[in-house]
């Protein structure tokens, strides 16, 4: 079978082969014109710099050029189905960048005086409502930047909180499903992580819970729903099980798209959660972020909150709490600060703008669809497929890699061979806890068609790999614009950088 | 609902596919005693709202603020305004760029992968370093990744902050490393660029984090801080919170730093209320296992064609798990797409020439400034922002500027409410978009209040 098209420039059609702008350097070429800059007496105090940087000079039109053809070697949701499980990769609005880009929002400055700030002050104390409201939560930091940044939040408000009650306690405890970043933040906060098993129906074993809590574990870190798509039955007493230690119940939001509006946190007993918005209120993920990751707090955990946060005042104008020592002259005992300015304010807006279009019945119906795409894929694969855990699941559906047993192909050639379909693939060998894991969650956003499109792709290659024709899997992808990738070589010899031609 | 492609039909056949009745059904796992069937009755919050009504809503609150497109700005201390070319916010905007997620996928994700090799490089030509990673959240977590990089890198527990660091990343270094074993010492704010670092140093320190330029606007050479801090076996951290100050001024990778920070915001985004911005992260070569965040490698695919991947990893949360290097997962991709997108619109000949610009006004601005009855130029050196002394609290001050529309500077008690010495110092910048009418405008009003 032949394994790429040849063609005399390497370029394919509307694929068109880019080299790096280092490689298109023409000296003197700019993209920017600037005016001319007077004789001057310079203050660099001897510091000027000496000796050319490097950096390639290219014009405007040469630029678009370069990022619109970069732009056509990637796929994003505008592209088609992303089923990333545990990502969230819901529509992004347009109409949230607009209102991100308006000039009374996006062209002000965090020092200004709070006088000419009072509409984005009032619209973070809005953003916070909303948070509050939806989990029931009393407080909420609102400056971290990402999901794992809110981790860090969430477990250092903790700890503070044991200091303050004169306690030392050692242990993070997390389910063996866990995100990485549940144990390297306990790590980040000086604790020492233990796992917890699940059991066969993929949730956290009660029993071993219970039997591992005691005086030196500080909080429990779950994940609910969890990584396998399926919500913790037993939260409610997981939490009472874990205060009657004294310890405290973070709850990773990183699913908190299956159950916005469906149930409140607080009821769950849970003290601090973090929300992604750029997961459950649809900012955008821009290959990488920026996120912006909100803690709410229970009443327990809220007078740690770390500064900034805003106050609304008696006269109604709304004041930014920027110092720890402000903080404490009012009762508060901030852990500290976790990042520069304000937080995500664009991300802010993102996220209200989205809230706003979608309303409480929205956001209701939203979390509706979203576990109804999951379960009905679960249910048009369970035959073909292997699903590790039966349903219902919650805002995504994992199968395991058993119905590939004796094909020859593996998750990964499975993942890969979506991509020639024209699917981003599901998350692949995560979570952990089964054996080549395909994780999928469609979310709310992808209609029925869609949806049927890619089961009918799946069921397909299901069917091609069980016919034995494991050799056009290994071959996969064949149509991207490269085919897989030596991540081996990458990482044993690094080159992290263009550098030029040694003459 | 428009984000809602579902119809009522469809959900209908899509329960009978699974063989349950309702939706409800499929939330079965949820305690029952803290389900929500009713949102209406829930939660006290609106309905769904159409697209002109978030607008008018939103454009409300914009309207409460007073931003610098109407108004002339002067504003720094960490996020700076710099003209954005048209094309930049129009290339981020591609739906390819916008809506992708981090590029786990390398073979549908070389367009992200190639952006972040070629801000890598831009990164690493500018700090002057040989290594950048693929950003971090913001200058500031930068700042505190780096302090507990050096402790790792050097097994020490000691941190030394500078009075020329930004206070916030200074406190978010101090609360990073809070509940770790290592301790970190901040400085009194230095205004003058005059604090003595050399008799500071000792064998137990991991690291020294100093600004440039400062945070009160001074340049000031740390070859020999450098070279000081290396005989202790100690390293020099530089941070930086206006890299466009690097366009002219002699790199931290000159000058012998071991890692550079830096906020990008200034070359990526308008300041935006301060938020997301861009960490940027330097190092040298051999420190590159020890680096926290995502890094973009070069290698082949299985024809033998150039490409890219995510890199390294095994640094990582996602593998390493409580022994990885940070906790960060999601960073700061698309602001680190904008930053290398101006970049390359700038190139060379535009960035030092925006560098020149920038401190050509700033220059004028000052001189003029500090003909104003009272005022007095307190940097002697700097870039594109300095510190002025007020015969009045700069607070005041700011307020009364700010109610003749003009957003006059950053005073420095904002940050240090305790230094009564400060009260009266105000930040001040001047950048490519601040017009000779506009610092006109700036002298006319500051001598009517100081009058």
């Amino acid at each position: 079978m032949s394994t790429s098209v040849t063609t005399l420039t390497g370029n394919r059609g509307l694929q068109v082969e880019e080299k790096l702008i280092f490689e298109q350097d023409q000296p003197g070429r700019t993209a920017v014109d600037l005016p001319a800059v007077e004789p001057y007496l310079d203050r660099l105090g001897g510091l000027r710099r000496r000796g050319a940087i490097g950096l390639p000079g290219l014009s405007e039109p040469q630029v678009v050029r370069h990022y619109t053809r970069l732009s056509q070697k990637n796929y994003g949701i505008d592209t088609g189905f992303y089923p990333l499980g545990s990502c969230t990769m819901k529509h992004n609005p347009r109409l949230n960048e607009k209102m991100a880009r308006l000039p009374g929002l996006a062209d002000i400055h965090p020092f200004q005086p709070e006088s000419t700030v009072q509409g984005a002050l009032k619209l973070m104390h809005q953003l916070a409502h909303w948070l509050k409201t939806l989990t029931g939560m009393p407080a909420v930091a609102l400056s971290p930047a990402a999901g794992a940044h809110g981790e860090l939040c969430g477990v250092m408000a903790i700890r503070a909180a044991l200091e303050a009650r004169g306690e030392t306690r050692t242990k993070v405890l997390c389910p063996e499903s866990a995100h990485g970043t549940n144990p390297a933040t306990a790590a980040l906060v000086g604790f020492e992580v233990e796992s917890i098993p699940a059991t066969a129906d993929g949730r956290v074993d009660m029993a071993a819970l219970k039997a591992r809590l005691g005086p030196d574990v500080a909080a429990f870190m779950v994940t609910n729903p969890n990584t396998c798509g399926l919500f913790e039955r037993d939260i409610i007493e997981i939490s009472q099980a874990v205060h009657q230690v004294g310890a405290y119940v973070y709850m990773d939001g990183a699913n908190y798209n299956a159950i916005v509006g469906r149930v409140r946190v607080a009821d769950l007993g849970v003290d601090a959660m973090h929300i992604n918005l750029h997961k459950t209120f649809s900012t955008p993920h821009g290959g990488g972020g920026p996120g912006s990751g909100p803690t709410v707090l229970s009443a327990a955990l809220a007078p740690y909150a770390p500064v900034p946060y805003v106050v609304e005042q008696a006269d109604g104008a709304f004041h930014l709490v920027e110092q720890v020592l402000e903080a404490t002259a009012s009762g508060q005992q901030p852990f500290g600060r976790m990042k520069g300015y304000h937080g995500q304010f664009g991300v802010f807006v993102r996220a209200l703008s989205y809230m706003m279009a979608m309303g409480r019945d929205g956001l209701f119906q939203a979390s509706g669809d979203a576990v109804l795409n999951a379960n009905y894929l679960l249910a048009r694969l369970s035959a073909a497929l292997s699903p590790s855990f039966d349903g219902p699941v919650m805002h995504e559906a994992l199968f395991d890699d058993r119905f590939l047993k004796d094909t020859g192909v593996t998750t990964l050639d499975f993942a890969k061979a979506m991509i020639d379909e024209g699917f981003h693939p599901m998350t692949m060998y995560f979570p952990l806890v089964v054996h080549g894991a395909l994780l999928m969650e469609p979310t709310e956003t992808e209609s029925r068609e869609s949806l049927d499109a890619f089961i009918e792709a799946v069921l397909g290659l299901a069917e091609r790999a069980k016919a034995g024709d494991a050799e056009a899997f290994q071959q996969a992808p064949r149509l991207t614009p490269r085919r897989r990738l030596d991540e081996t070589a990458a990482a044993r010899r690094p080159v992290l950088r263009w550098t030029p031609a040694v003459e | 609902m428009r984000y809602l492609p579902l119809t009522a039909d469809d959900r209908r056949a899509m329960l009978a596919a699974i063989g349950v009745e309702t939706v409800e059904d499929l939330f079965r796992d949820l305690p029952a005693s803290a389900r929500i069937q009713d949102p209406a009755a829930a939660f006290d919050l609106p309905d769904h709202q159409g697209e002109w009504e978030i607008e008018q809503a939103l454009s409300a609150l914009a309207g409460q603020n007073l931003s610098a497109a109407t108004a002339p700005s002067f504003l720094g201390a960490g996020a700076y305004r710099h003209h954005t070319p048209a094309a930049l916010d129009y290339l981020i905007q591609r739906g390819e760029f916008l809506t992708a997620y981090t590029p786990y996928q390398p073979e549908v994700s070389q367009g992200t992968l190639q952006a972040l090799f070629e801000f890598q490089t831009q990164v690493a030509m500018i700090t002057g370093m040989e290594v950048a990673n693929a950003s971090m959240y913001d200058g500031a977590t930068a700042c505190a990744e780096a302090a507990a990089m050096a402790c790792r890198v050097t097994k020490r527990k000691k941190v030394l902050v500078s009075g020329s660091v930004h206070p916030h990343f200074a406190e978010t270094t101090t609360t990073f490393l809070r509940y770790t074993d290592c301790e970190v010492e901040v400085l009194s704010p230095d205004v003058f660029g005059l604090e003595d670092l050399l008799g500071r140093l000792d064998d137990d320190l991991a690291c020294v984090i100093v600004q440039t330029p400062g945070f009160f606007g001074p340049l000031k050479d740390y070859t020999t801080l450098a070279e000081a801090a290396h005989e202790y076996g100690a390293l020099l951290v530089v941070a930086t919170t206006e890299p466009l100050s690097l366009g002219l001024v002699t790199s931290p990778g000159e000058m012998g730093a071991d890692i550079v920070v830096a906020e990008g915001q200034s070359l990526a985004t308008p300041p935006g209320f301060g938020g997301p911005g861009v960490g940027l992260f330097a190092t040298r070569s051999k420190y590159v296992r020890q680096m926290p965040g995502r890094l973009c490698g070069e290698t082949v695919d299985v024809d033998g064609r150039r490409g890219w991947v995510l890199t390294l990893s095994t640094r990582e949360q996602h593998i390493r798990r409580e022994k990885a290097t940070s906790n960060i997962c999601t960073n700061s991709g698309l602001i680190a797409l904008a930053f290398t997108i101006h970049m390359t619109l700038l190139g060379e000949a535009g960035f030092t020439g925006l560098a020149e610009l920038n401190h050509a006004r700033a220059c004028a601005a000052a001189d003029a400034l500090g003909k104003v009855k009272g005022v007095r130029v307190l940097s002697q050196t700097f870039f594109n922002e300095f510190a002025l002394s007020l015969p009045k609290p700069a607070e005041q001050v700011v307020e009364a500027l700010a109610a003749r529309g003009i957003l006059g500077g950053v005073p420095a008690s904002r940050f240090f409410p305790t230094y009564p010495e400060l009260a009266e110092v105000l930040l001040v910048t001047v950048t490519e978009m601040n017009s000779d009418e506009q610092v006109a405008a700036l002298v006319a009003a500051l001598t009517e209040i100081l009058a």
